[in-house]
């Protein structure tokens, strides 16, 4: 493992540098659609924490975007500004708090059945937010005035832009720097083999339970940025088909790397994109290729990169 | 006798109608082999499991010094210093030797903020393991993927990684199966030398080795004690040649 330098700090390092000048050319439209990809890639980053480092495979992850996403709603006034340095940190407790609930439920659970038990929880979410009037109902709601963080204005799309891009690599550092850990060593320890932990003398669901309720208060911190940025919530943002989304991104790109679900973010939206445009069969040639991708790419696109890493050493 | 650090008292565990373990009572002292033999289903893998509490005895009870332990969860039992080793090697095989046992070491540190310590920084697990690994006879740096050591390192590795833990209790369940004649002298060597510091519960199937090293030898048939006795007492023992070792009666 440090037998040889990596050159993905260096990839990583060039990525950010590239994405930092991409509002120097690129077009409004591009800048919108960009910010939306990289607030996937700190979902998908969130769940890569459950799934690629804990061997925890949720597939009710949007449960906690969703959170975040009416948080903002609701701390906000209805015709002012939020404070988004109150309730950003407030929308991921609320995020981190539900996934500690709900993880001492379904943690118990493991393989098919968590998968299925966490997908019901977030289905309870959506079916909740879409039969409650107070959270507008299957409409959903909206929020008026963008959050003031006092020196970007997130009403601009080049600015709300580069909000986007340091959370996602702020998120990407934090994550990093947490499985270098004795703990990040834990979790990794229960992925590959639990009971052996146990009789090691590791409270292994403790060390479960914070990795549920982190993910969480990160998925909750894309969900608010996704509010912000559309001014738009609705119970969709519960929804077992953008749980799916980020499940997908990170087999995609390639799980337990961390960078790997960011590929698979940017490699899912915008070929979901330019498929979309090109014709209105796009789900054929989208699924043709996950399906290709899957066969020919087990550890995803980051597999590549270690590939090609491979060859040169 | 001196006080022992561990005693099993009318240990039990039914699975449904089958009593696997039924009512057996064992003491383990400090720097001593308690070796306890039996034929296949005898239920010493499962009485291994009631004291490491990764099973819950249906009655009976285990005093670890001065507390009762019977149904304590299994990380509980290992925190407190009663470390097992698995009949099937039981490891982590993505990691190399040397993470194993640092993972294993790790877990004398207990939960909290500690935790958010970076590993890299924590010198005195790399000793720790370095340690455990240099007692079985591994190479101290371990850097090799422990899925790909031969069987016998394997062996060895699940060893160290329950030294790994600093225990007071060492409980081995069939630490020489599947290894060569030589591996298995060794094997049989690092044990007897083990018994210095722990208190060593030994289920082991060969019994050329039990004799050589046990204080204390337990015949186990059909979940129950059939005799406990120092090794001479038992191989005189005509019970126990006739229901086990396939002497004359």
């Amino acid at each position: 493992m440090k037998a040889r330098a990596s050159i993905e700090p260096l990839l990583l390092a060039l990525a950010l540098v590239a994405l930092a000048l991409f509002p120097l050319l690129g077009a409004k439209f591009y800048l919108q659609l960009f910010a939306k990809i990289m607030i996937m890639a700190v979902f998908a980053m969130s769940l890569d924490l459950l799934v690629g480092y804990a061997g925890l495979v949720s597939f009710g992850h949007a449960a906690f975007y969703g959170i975040g996403a009416y948080m903002l709603w609701w701390l906000s006034p209805q015709y002012e500004a939020a404070n988004f340095w109150l309730t950003l940190p407030a929308a991921m407790a609320a995020a981190a708090l539900a996934s500690l609930a709900i993880g001492l439920l379904v943690l118990r659970c493991s393989g098919i059945y968590f998968i299925m038990v966490t997908l019901a929880f977030a289905q309870m979410f959506f079916y909740f937010a879409a039969g409650s009037k107070f959270f507008g109902g299957s409409d959903g709601v909206y929020v008026y005035v963008k959050p003031v963080t006092g020196f970007l204005d997130l009403g601009d799309t080049a600015q709300f832009y580069y909000l986007a891009l340091a959370a996602m690599a702020g998120t990407y550092l934090l994550l990093r720097g947490l499985i270098g850990t004795l703990f990040g060593r834990a979790l990794l320890g229960i992925k590959s083999n639990e009971p052996r932990m146990r009789s090691l003398g590791f409270s292994t669901l403790g060390y479960k339970l914070a990795a549920f309720a982190l993910a969480g208060a990160f998925a909750g911190l894309a969900g608010y940025l996704d509010a912000a940025q559309y001014g738009f919530v609705n119970p969709d943002l519960f929804g077992w088909r953008l749980s799916g989304m980020a499940l997908m991104m990170v087999i995609l790109g390639g799980m337990g790397t961390l960078y790997g679900p960011i590929l698979g973010a940017f490699a899912l939206v915008l070929l979901q994109d330019t498929l979309s445009d090109a014709t209105k069969h796009w789900l054929l040639p989208l699924g043709i290729f996950i399906i290709l991708a899957v066969l020919f790419l087990p550890r995803g696109l980051s597999g590549l990169i270690k590939r090609a890493e491979g060859k040169r050493g | 006798m001196a006080e022992p650090v561990l005693a099993a008292r009318g240990l039990s565990k039914r699975f449904g109608g089958l009593a696997a373990v039924d009512g057996v009572s064992l003491a383990l002292q400090a720097g001593r082999i308690h070796a306890v033999i039996g034929p296949n289903g005898a239920g010493k893998t499962t009485l291994v499991s009631l004291i490491s509490g990764e099973l819950e005895p249906s009655a009976g009870s285990v005093m670890f010094e001065d507390l009762e332990i019977a149904g304590f969860p299994p990380a509980r039992i290992a925190r407190l210093g009663i470390a097992r080793s698995y009949q099937r090697v039981n490891i982590f095989t993505g990691f190399s030797a040397h993470e194993n046992c640092r993972l294993a070491a790790q877990s004398r540190l207990g939960g909290g903020l500690r935790l958010l310590r970076p590993a890299r920084a924590e010198r005195d697990l790399d000793a720790a393991a370095r340690h455990a690994l240099r007692l079985v006879g591994l190479d101290p740096g371990g850097r090799a993927t422990a899925g790909n050591l031969s069987h016998g390192e394997q062996r060895q590795l699940e060893i160290a990684m329950t030294l790994a833990i600093s225990p007071k209790v060492l409980l081995l369940d069939e630490p020489l199966a599947g290894m060569g004649a030589s591996e298995s002298a060794r094997m049989t060597k690092l044990i007897k030398s083990l018994a210095k510091d722990h208190a060593i519960l030994l289920i082991e199937h060969d019994m050329d080795a039990v004799f050589s090293i046990a204080d204390q030898l337990t015949v186990m048939v059909e979940g129950k004690v059939l005799e406990t006795g120092k090794p001479g007492a038992i191989r005189k023992s005509r019970a126990v040649r006739k229901a086990y070792l396939g002497g004359p009666a």
